[in-house]
């Protein structure tokens, strides 16, 4: 039981990682953007590229990927994202799906379709098990866990003790105040877009030898991060953390427990969350 | 006009009428294939194998040249039955083939015999696909045959408490009922039976559950391409040092995928009627001609089923004389083939329609560094078990 | 031109070119036999989009799951026609009914919250509906799908053949009778009101408008539709399986009602034969990558603005 909810845990922070840029681009510029799970995928075969052709060594490839998808985010966001944020919320849904198509066919024309196989390092591909198999940590998700945590301190302390920090925190609140204060509202929306970006593209990396990877990956898991988004509410980063946790551990317990229903849980639960309180359930309220 | 000239003319006009007489329209082979989607893998190896069968054998059988029609189906069977009907109503296909999941053949069998076409199904492997129509010829194999080869050398192994895990659909419900009924024979048993979704499965928590199970070993069957997420899991979990031993089916170990999977998949033992490691001269040379035209990808079980639906075609059609009768003469041309085909030896069971082939137990080895399916016993002509009942 | 423009132009008499262009439709089977099968898939698309239009066009409300009346009355009627009663019109009429009252159901979840939570309910209920279908294999086929429906003839005399003729006149006469009666929904009192409550909810609850009724009667019936196009689709190709509630279908619905236009009840037609075409010429030339062009397609399309497809005249302008 342990051991599933170390899983669970696990995966929910993978999934907070991937999802967080998500959930700030949606508070922040008001903007679906489905194409997400893109990023993700353009962050997941950076890495495995790499490692496969450069022989660059896994440790190194991970950052990379994230620094090569926020570049590739920035890039989006100031020639074609821009154009978008006032266009209605279908349009945009449309325009990200769109993104999102083009994504898995480049990838599928480039790569090919089969699963990529990430060859971690040796150190961690272990496991340690505790209490006498009560509680087994594989190392892999062990370091998922470490690198994610770490990263939501520092989010958390970008958001609340940098100058940044605040203005972005005065965009999301009331855009048209920020602007009027003298907050440059454009570079905000690059930036976070970027970091958000680069985000996903970490998550991918990471989660390519968890959740496996291959073109459709942006598909099969954009459910999921928009989970995060709906139910997590996008003024903060506790309300993302805390949802992705509980999907994740919902998700792992669901199918080792009632494995004839397994996804099913988490679709329901969502459904009946969202009934409950439309705006999440750690939002303030508003969007 | 001088007389060169004119006998010129002669000849030609001779060829012509020549040429008239003989001359026939082209023979249309549709083959339907997912090339799109979550099977993608599956498309691409039948497609290649298919093309490769034609550039070694030449594009005209008994006088007919040989148009080979591609459809993508993407897997979904709606649009595999209405690419099978377009396919006879609009392009006039003399043989329906493909076929990559079990739902797509079975989507398609209604058109097939309402039509009187030939389908020859290269790769889904369900037993009671070729039930469905009796235009149905099987050229790729039963899931069946792999689990009952499998449940006959478990228990003499020494692997007594089995858990199985295998994908929710037709041909895993078939392994897994086969592999229980034969283990149980042996006196064995199956100790729980776990089925993980079709769609984006999640091994985790399943392989969670085995371990905790603690049996002696974990039978797996998932389609091909999924085989890395599972072998990948069960390594992370430390299965393998908690003494669990793999086994599956051949899809498990894909050659498609065996060699990316690492050392971890070394000494998992499968049961399958192909590896592309299988010692005989025309597999090497099938082998060689396919990594040749492809970029070095190795051919897999999906290719073999391809290239022998083809040879199955080809063979029908030059026994038919062209195709002369109709569907029903080529389906009859096509029951009782026997051939060698790189795999080993197979025939078309006259009564079934049904491959009748070897079933070979192998082990991952390396060779020449590189990974591969190393055949160590053999099961001649297996029949499928699905039928004999 | 603007939207309220041209709703409003859209009045309750029929014009002359919406008669001729029926009457085209009416006419393809005779004209292109050999495409019957391609024309009974776009219409019975084309229906589908045009209850899709109803709730997103008319009434505000973005689906990503329209997909899961689409699937439910595809089973209903296979179903129905399998163990049942194997006549066409009778399994619609059910498929029809079933949906409907699924429809009544999830109405209530999409009365609260913004837009992403509407996209998020109605794709919750399609993938939990497509999960239910998929473990519920003893009833549905699972992942192998229904097998073994056989339809019986229209009308107890038109058998569904081969060349795809039946299917054809079939879903084009079912088609037609849904575009006159939705025709007269939309300039009706009722139309207006959905409109209003797509412009501004608030201001439509402060005249006095029931905005939540509304809601819940459009989508049902919206749902209801949809359902009888996926019980067509059934019927038509005598099988049904789990991609019937796809997230795939209901992305390619919206697209193709977007394609066409939103809010003028021709758009689901236009774009489903737009999109359809699009995708057959693509295919044959590219037939892995062609959802790399219609990404592209879409892309620029809402770039530039979605409205100016069907206006050529707007091309030139800039916004």
């Amino acid at each position: 039981m342990l051991t599933l909810l170390f899983d669970g845990v696990a995966y929910g922070m993978l999934l907070f990682i991937l999802a967080i840029g998500l959930s700030v681009t949606l508070g922040l510029m008001n903007f679906i953007n489905l194409a997400h799970g893109a990023f993700a995928m353009a962050g997941g075969y950076t890495t495995v590229l790499l490692m496969q052709h450069a022989g660059l060594p896994f440790l190194l490839c991970v950052p990379l990927a994230f620094v090569f998808t926020a570049l590739l985010g920035a890039l989006m966001e100031a020639t074609l994202y821009r154009r978008m944020y006032n266009k209605p919320h279908l349009d945009q849904v449309l325009f990200s799906i769109g993104l999102t198509f083009m994504a898995v066919a480049a990838v599928d024309y480039f790569v090919g379709s089969t699963q990529q196989l990430v060859q971690l390092p040796e150190f961690l591909k272990g496991r340690t098990e505790l209490w006498d198999g009560a509680l087994g940590m594989g190392h892999y998700r062990l370091a998922i866990i470490a690198v994610c945590a770490v990263l939501t301190v520092v989010l958390q302390l970008l958001l609340v003790r940098t100058r940044f920090g605040s203005q972005l925190r005065a965009s999301v609140d009331n855009q048209r105040v920020a602007a009027g204060l003298g907050i440059d509202v454009n570079k905000v929306f690059l930036l976070t877009f970027a970091v958000g970006s680069g985000l996903a593209g970490l998550g991918g990396a990471l989660g390519a030898e968890v959740l496996g990877l291959d073109p459709i990956f942006p598909l099969k898991f954009m459910i999921y991060f928009l989970i995060v988004v709906a139910v997590g509410g996008t003024s903060g980063l506790t309300g993302p953390l805390l949802a992705a946790l509980l999907l994740g551990i919902a998700d792992v317990a669901g199918k080792y427990y009632v494995p004839k229903l397994g996804a099913f849980i988490v679709y329901s639960l969502m459904i009946l969350i969202l009934l409950w309180r439309p705006q999440g359930l750690f939002s303030r309220g508003g969007k | 006009m001088n007389t060169r000239f004119i006998s010129r003319l002669m000849a030609m006009a001779l060829l012509c009428c020549v040429s008239g007489v003989w001359a026939q329209e082209a023979f249309k082979i549709g083959l339907i294939l997912p090339m799109t989607g979550p099977s993608a893998s599956t498309g691409k190896q039948i497609e290649a194998a298919a093309r490769l069968y034609m550039a070694q054998n030449g594009s005209t059988v008994a006088g007919r040249k040989i148009e080979l029609v591609i459809k993508d189906d993407g897997g979904v069977p709606d649009a595999t039955k209405r690419i099978a009907q377009e396919l006879v109503v609009n392009d006039k296909v003399g043989v329906l083939s493909g076929f990559g999941l079990t739902p797509l053949a079975l989507a398609t069998a209604p058109i097939a015999t309402q039509s009187k076409t030939p389908m020859v199904v290269m790769s889904a492997a369900t037993s009671s696909i070729t039930e469905a129509s009796p235009f149905i010829v099987r050229t790729s194999f039963t899931l069946p045959q792999c689990a009952v080869a499998m449940g006959d050398w478990a228990p003499k192994n020494g692997l007594k408490r089995v858990v199985t895990l295998v994908a929710d659909y037709g041909p895993g419900i078939d392994a897994e009922r086969f592999f229980k009924e034969r283990i149980q024979l042996n006196s064995a048993q199956v100790i729980e039976s776990l089925r993980v979704p079709l769609r984006n499965p999640d091994f985790a928590p399943f392989l969670q559950k085995v371990r905790d199970l603690k049996p002696d070993a974990l039978f797996v069957f998932v389609p091909s391409g999924a085989g890395a997420a599972v072998m990948k899991q069960f390594l992370e979990r430390g299965m393998d040092k908690a003494g669990i031993k793999l086994i599956g089916t051949g899809d498990l170990t894909d050659d498609d995928q065996l060699n990316d999977m690492g050392d971890g998949a070394l000494g998992v033992v499968t049961a399958h009627h192909y590896s592309a490691a299988h010692p005989s001269a025309l597999n090497k040379k099938f082998v060689e001609a396919f990594k040749k035209a492809n970029n070095g990808l190795r051919p897999n079980f999906m290719a073999v089923g391809g290239y022998d639906g083809m040879r199955v075609i080809y063979e029908a059609l030059k026994n038919t004389k062209g195709g002369q009768g109709g569907g029903e003469a080529m389906l009859a041309a096509m029951k009782g083939q026997i051939f060698e085909s790189p795999r080993g030896q197979i025939y078309i069971d006259a009564q079934t329609r049904d491959v009748v082939q070897n079933i070979y137990l192998r082990k991952v080895e390396k060779k020449d560094g590189q990974l591969y399916n190393v055949e160590f016993d053999v099961i001649k002509d297996m029949k499928d078990p699905g039928k004999a009942k | 031109m603007n939207r309220m423009a041209l709703s409003l132009s859209l009045a309750a008499k029929l014009r002359w070119w919406e008669f001729a262009l029926w009457a085209c439709l009416l006419c393809l089977p005779f004209l292109l036999p050999s495409h019957a099968l391609l024309i009974s898939e776009i219409t019975v698309i084309a229906l589908f989009a045009m209850s899709l239009d109803l709730i997103l066009g008319y009434s505000g409300i973005v689906s990503l799951g329209h997909a899961a009346f689409f699937g439910m009355g595809a089973y209903s009627a296979a179903l129905f026609a399998k163990h049942i009663n194997p006549d066409p019109l009778l399994g619609l009429a059910i498929a029809t009914a079933v949906t409907a009252l699924l429809g009544a159901f999830c109405s209530l979840g999409i009365l609260r919250g913004s837009d992403l939570t509407r996209l998020m309910v109605t794709l919750g209920v399609a993938l939990i509906l497509q999960e239910l279908a998929n473990k519920l294999d003893f009833i549905t086929g699972g992942a192998d799908g229904l097998q073994g429906v056989v339809m019986g003839p229209v009308l107890g005399y038109f058998e569904f053949d081969l060349m795809g003729q039946t299917a054809a006149w079939y879903t084009l006469g079912i088609t037609l009778g849904v575009f006159v009666l939705l025709r007269q929904v939309v300039v009706s009192p009722f139309g207006f009101s959905l409109q209003a409550i797509r412009d501004n909810a608030l201001r439509a609850q402060a005249i006095g408008i029931p905005v939540h009724a509304r809601l819940i009667s459009v989508y049902t019936l919206a749902a209801a539709l949809a359902g009888m196009a996926g019980g067509l689709q059934a019927q038509t190709t005598g099988f049904a399986s789990l991609d019937v509630f796809g997230f795939d279908r209901s992305a390619d619905v919206l697209l193709m009602l977007v394609i066409g236009g939103t809010g003028w009840l021709w758009g689901g037609i236009v774009g489903a034969v737009v999109f359809k075409s699009l995708h057959s010429v693509i295919s044959a030339w590219t037939p892995q990558y062609w959802t790399f062009w219609l990404g592209l397609f879409l892309v620029l399309l809402m770039l530039v603005g979605r409205e100016r497809l069907i206006r050529p005249w707007t091309w030139g302008r800039r916004a």
